[in-house]
């Protein structure tokens, strides 16, 4: 029942800076089933957007390597064409930012039914001004008929939020990316979209990616979790595997730098420096070791792999089997949420 | 929006009179008079002649006198054209600056802006660089260097065009294009610019990710978002272009209003001269109204009121 809907292989994206092209993704491969929801965790910069935006084709210069089945057929060969006919049809995105998101020129009501013209041509005008209508009284908002036509800066951040969720699944998407949907919003609205997220999901077949650096989300909306780190998946399990038992040291230092309430007295853990930028980032041995400096070098494998560990739990390097905080001593390190 | 234009209307007059009024003075403080070049006048022609045109009256009556023709909407009568009325001057001299910058503003525009996609478009490509290599040139070489190259090689070594004077149509075609090639190049560097702007923004992303195609992306999102700024500065350029310009009318020879403003102020011709400042003053006044109705019409997110506090 649950099929593979789409299939990332080796995907490997670099961007060029001055003569050299680094890459952002490097050699991702995941998949995403119907019916599911993917998250991708990690810090800024560490190539969770790139990802969604080679994804979506969206990259204007940057060098895509490797394979994108979307239900078999690999979309990194399709021309300009055929890409189109895919986005906003089979597969669409929300972005992060709702403020800037939506053209400023055109009607609200206009910009799903442009998304509704492209790919579902055959409705009458009528048809498509009910279709609108009715997608935005799915997301949420009060008075459609009016809001349709209104512009977006008569709109509020989450009201437009809601309309770019509105477009994305006009034509019911079977992958749906959700590029921090939430980020750029206040608590209050957040949870209201992450709300209508779990509800559109209820009622869609869609494979959902869910991008993120916020856990309470990914715990909230998440079946599977990858985390990333410096463009490269350090750890793949189900949800309740990854937060029950986290194994990467990276995965480990996110989850316990989270506030908990039931652990006041214990001091948070703070994540060592900064993600390395795509230039300076050292390509060779464990990414995450620069930030773990007090583990010893040789616990790190040369060229980390990802090992399953358990069914379809994985991760990268063997640096997992001897990480301890350094307030912990070292003999009894232990696993799962410290 | 009725009511906004109203308002600017109100504004507009009280502009005018002050423009009027600052003019006046102004016009006065200049040296020599009118008759400094007629030296064969004895004295007491000279007495009558300023006797006739009131210039003998104290500078604050002249003004007086002056503004309560102008209100009735009587601009005197030139000094220099043997008792012409200024107002028929400027009817016959507007039009051909008029169409001369009318056509020079539209092609300018039209062929700035196509030029200004293509860069953008074609960005860091050779095309790119070649528009702007295209539009650097436009801005910084004046118009009689066009419009000396153009007379020669098209009117004189091929005789497609007229090379001067005013008559045809074709007559208009050379001083068309010479007084356009700054326009355009403006429109080209504006467009260019904004266009790349635009094109990075979140909502072309969106639009993208929609599935919208390539030309779509171009002329429904991108252009339509990147025209204010255009807008900005072809307002106030197309009044320069259609109030004439002195060195494009002398070199076609073109009885233009340009020509004329220049002359009238060398002969002191003072009712000339207020009444030119006028309408040039009337003209701007309404094409900055006419920006401001268009930046309502381009962008939802201005809107005209009336009422404003």
């Amino acid at each position: 029942m649950n099929e593979k809907l789409l299939e990332i292989k080796n995907l490997k994206t670099s961007f060029r800076i001055e003569d050299q092209y680094y890459a952002a993704v490097d050699d991702v491969s995941l998949t995403v089933n119907e019916n599911e929801v993917l998250a991708i965790v990690g810090e800024s910069g560490c190539g969770k957007s790139a990802l969604a935006f080679s994804l979506m084709r969206l990259h204007n210069r940057a060098k895509i390597e490797g394979d994108i089945l979307f239900k078999g057929d690999d979309v990194t060969n399709y021309s300009a064409g055929q890409v189109n006919k895919l986005r906003g049809n089979e597969m669409s995105m929300i972005f992060q930012d709702p403020l800037t998101a939506l053209n400023p020129l055109m009607k609200i009501g206009d910009q799903i039914g442009e998304v509704l013209l492209l790919h579902k041509g055959k409705f009458s005008n009528l048809n498509r001004k009910q279709k609108a209508i009715s997608l935005l009284d799915k997301v949420g908002i009060a008075r459609p008929e009016h809001v349709y036509e209104q512009f977006p800066h008569e709109l509020s951040g989450g009201m437009r939020q809601r309309v770019v969720i509105a477009i994305a699944i006009a034509n019911d998407p079977e992958v749906l990316i959700a590029d921090e949907p939430t980020t750029a919003l206040d608590a209050t609205i957040q949870s209201q979209i992450l709300d209508l997220l779990n509800e559109l999901k209820e009622n869609m077949n869609a494979g959902i990616i869910l991008i993120t650096h916020d856990l309470g989300v990914v715990a909230e909306m998440a079946d599977r979790v990858a985390v990333m780190y410096a463009g490269q998946i350090v750890e793949v399990a189900d949800v309740h595997a990854l937060f029950g038992m986290p194994q990467h040291p990276y995965t480990r230092s996110l989850l316990s730098s989270v506030p908990n309430a039931e652990s006041v007295d214990s001091k948070l853990h703070v994540i060592q420096g900064i993600v390395p930028s795509l230039k300076n980032l050292t390509r060779e041995g464990c990414r995450f070791r620069s930030r773990i400096p007090w583990i010893d070098e040789s616990v790190h494998e040369k060229s980390p792999e990802l090992h399953e560990i358990s069914p379809n739990h994985f991760v990268r390097c063997t640096c997992y089997k001897n990480f301890y905080f350094p307030d912990e001593k070292k003999e009894d390190k232990r696993h799962g949420i410290s | 929006m009725l009511r906004y234009i109203l308002r600017r209307i109100f504004y507009m007059i009280i502009t005018l009179f002050i423009i009027a009024t600052v003019t006046f003075f102004l016009m006065k403080l200049l040296p020599g008079s009118p008759l400094s070049a007629e030296n064969k006048l004895s004295e007491s022609q000279r007495e009558v002649v300023l006797e006739k045109y009131g210039l003998n009256d104290p500078i604050p009556v002249q003004y007086v006198n002056y503004m309560t023709g102008l209100v009735r909407g009587d601009l005197g009568i030139s000094f220099h054209f043997d008792n012409t009325p200024v107002t028929d001057i400027l009817i016959n001299r507007m039009p051909p600056s008029m169409v001369l910058g009318g056509q020079a503003l539209i092609f300018g525009t039209i062929a700035g802006i196509l030029f200004g996609l293509i860069a953008a478009i074609y960005h860091n490509g050779w095309l790119d660089y070649t528009s702007t290599v295209i539009a650097v040139l436009g801005t910084s070489i004046p118009s009689f260097v066009f419009a000396g190259l153009l007379q020669w090689y098209l009117a004189n070594e091929w005789g497609l065009f007229p090379v001067a004077l005013w008559g045809t149509y074709a007559h208009t075609v050379l001083p068309t294009i010479a007084l356009a090639i700054f326009p355009m190049a403006t429109a080209a560097r504006f467009t260019r610019t904004e266009m790349l702007e635009v094109l990075g923004s979140d909502y072309i992303t969106t639009a993208r990710a929609k599935g919208v195609t390539e030309s779509g992306i171009i002329f429904k999102h991108g252009l339509r978002n990147s025209l204010i700024p255009l807008v900005t500065v072809m307002g106030p350029m197309a009044v320069s272009l259609m109030t004439g310009t002195l060195v494009i009318e002398k070199i076609f020879a073109v009885p233009g209003i340009g020509e004329q403003f220049v002359s009238s102020i060398e002969v002191l011709d003072y009712p000339t001269i207020m009444g030119t400042t006028l309408l040039f003053s009337v003209l701007f006044i309404v094409i900055l109204l006419v920006i401001d109705i268009l930046y309502g019409l381009i962008d939802p997110r201005i809107r005209l009121t009336g009422g404003g506090r």
